[in-house]
């Protein structure tokens, strides 16, 4: 996990790119494949696991994990010149429980149900290794602009595999998707998977998931 | 006596932080691939959740439930400070492990440099700060919280040296190339949380 980090804390931007320029254009499309969060850096793995039994938590929890990351990153991007290097992890927790709060709130406010389904888990994207990671790999080092672009980025690859589990999830383990009962809707019976609701499902699920990515992109770990 | 046993009981085997929740999972897949190191690191988590969760919960009830500053004086019964929660948790638990890393570093320098960047590694844990949430949401008094964080640490510590155990062993076998590495350790992870199962229900 830490060679990815540092390869991509080596780009550095020009002052004269635009800001969608090919180079930036990777900082969005890295971390969906090649530099996935969840599944090449190892990052953010805790909510992955535990908000998937059904897509829709999974599409919650990824938009504000999203909306934390990319906007910490802009926050620190401009602070990184003012922030003494010995207390960065503390301002950094600061700024990024800031933003944790705020959408712990909105979320309460206005989808109390699923807040309620995640429970502890929106608090704990404070600790989510993906908003630390990319703070200290990335926006510690460059400009806010390609910074907000590499927290979208990370967010968006990290949805993505939450959609994917989710979506395995809940159609081997209940039959549905976003709570549409497929399987009923076409006449058939299926017997919901309960293995696919308990812990060890999302293990499974995410492992193979792992194993057909590398097949198809060809990165390898030695041991 | 019995009940705090149950605590005890329940947070390290059936509540297990990380077969039942994934909490603090990224240290766990980056860091079981040694035994010793393994062994050091929950040690370390033992240590800060049996300091960090009691500390929490003075704060949580005496400070930021609603009507829990009326110790002041009664004009602030009114007042609700629980939206502060995650950031006071989380300095808090940042200031403990500062704290108990500058005491390692003086009283045993040699523990100190066999953990190394673990140490501080522990305040972006998710279990930590999890750990604390989780005792929010229960009715604890403050000895059953203290007993419910020293279990939890002991059920992430068992949790990691037997993952590294398997791990260790893992080298000699035959893995299809993609699968090495991270993907055959979540599937471990996934048959050990199995495993772990069968305490369901198991209570004294």
């Amino acid at each position: 996990m830490s060679t990815a980090v540092a390869e991509t804390a080596e780009i550095v931007v020009k002052k004269s790119e635009p800001l969608f320029s090919k180079k930036n254009k990777k900082l969005i499309t890295n971390p969906l494949d090649i530099d996935n969060p969840i599944t090449v850096q190892v990052l953010g793995v805790c909510s992955a696991l535990a908000v998937t039994t059904q897509m829709k938590p999974a599409i919650v929890m990824a938009i504000a994990l999203t909306v934390v990351t990319a906007s910490s990153n802009v926050l620190i991007s401009f602070l990184r010149n003012t922030i003494p290097s010995r207390i960065r992890i503390i301002v950094q927790l600061a700024i990024v429980s800031l933003w944790v709060i705020m959408v712990d709130q909105l979320l309460k406010a206005y989808v109390y149900d699923l807040w309620k389904q995640l429970s502890v888990y929106v608090g704990l994207i404070i600790t989510n290794c993906i908003v630390m990671g990319r703070l200290e790999a990335f926006a510690m080092g460059n400009k806010p602009g390609p910074s907000l672009l590499d927290g979208l980025g990370n967010g968006f690859g990290y949805g993505m595999i939450l959609l994917i589990v989710g979506f395995f999830r809940e159609l081997l383990g209940g039959g549905a998707i976003f709570g549409f009962k497929v399987f009923d809707s076409l006449g058939l019976h299926y017997q919901g998977n309960g293995l696919m609701l308990l812990p060890a499902g999302a293990c499974f699920i995410v492992g193979i998931v792992i194993w057909v990515q590398r097949s198809l992109n060809g990165y390898r770990e030695t041991h | 006596m019995e009940h705090l046993v149950s605590i005890g009981v329940r947070s390290i085997f059936v509540d297990n932080m990380i077969f039942a929740y994934f909490l603090g999972m990224c240290s766990y897949l980056a860091v079981s691939k040694k035994v010793s190191t393994a062994f050091g690191l929950g040690l370390a988590v033992i240590f800060v959740l049996g300091v960090t969760i009691p500390i929490n919960w003075l704060i949580q009830n005496y400070i930021l439930v609603e009507g829990s500053l009326a110790w002041i004086s009664p004009d602030f019964a009114t007042v609700d400070l629980t939206f502060l929660q995650f950031i006071i948790f989380i300095a808090v638990i940042a200031a403990m492990v500062q704290l108990t890393e500058m005491a390692v570093e003086k009283f045993s320098p040699t523990l100190y440099s066999s953990l190394g960047i673990f140490l501080p590694l522990i305040a972006v844990n998710c279990a930590i700060l999890g750990g604390s949430l989780f005792m929010v949401g229960r009715p604890y008094s403050l000895v059953e919280a203290t007993v419910f964080g020293f279990g939890s640490g002991i059920g992430w510590l068992l949790a990691i040296v037997a993952l590294a155990g398997v791990r260790e062993k893992m080298k000699y076998s035959n893995v299809p190339a993609p699968l090495r590495g991270l993907g055959i350790t979540f599937i471990l992870v996934g048959l050990m949380s199995l495993g772990f199962l069968s305490f369901l229900g198991f209570s004294i």
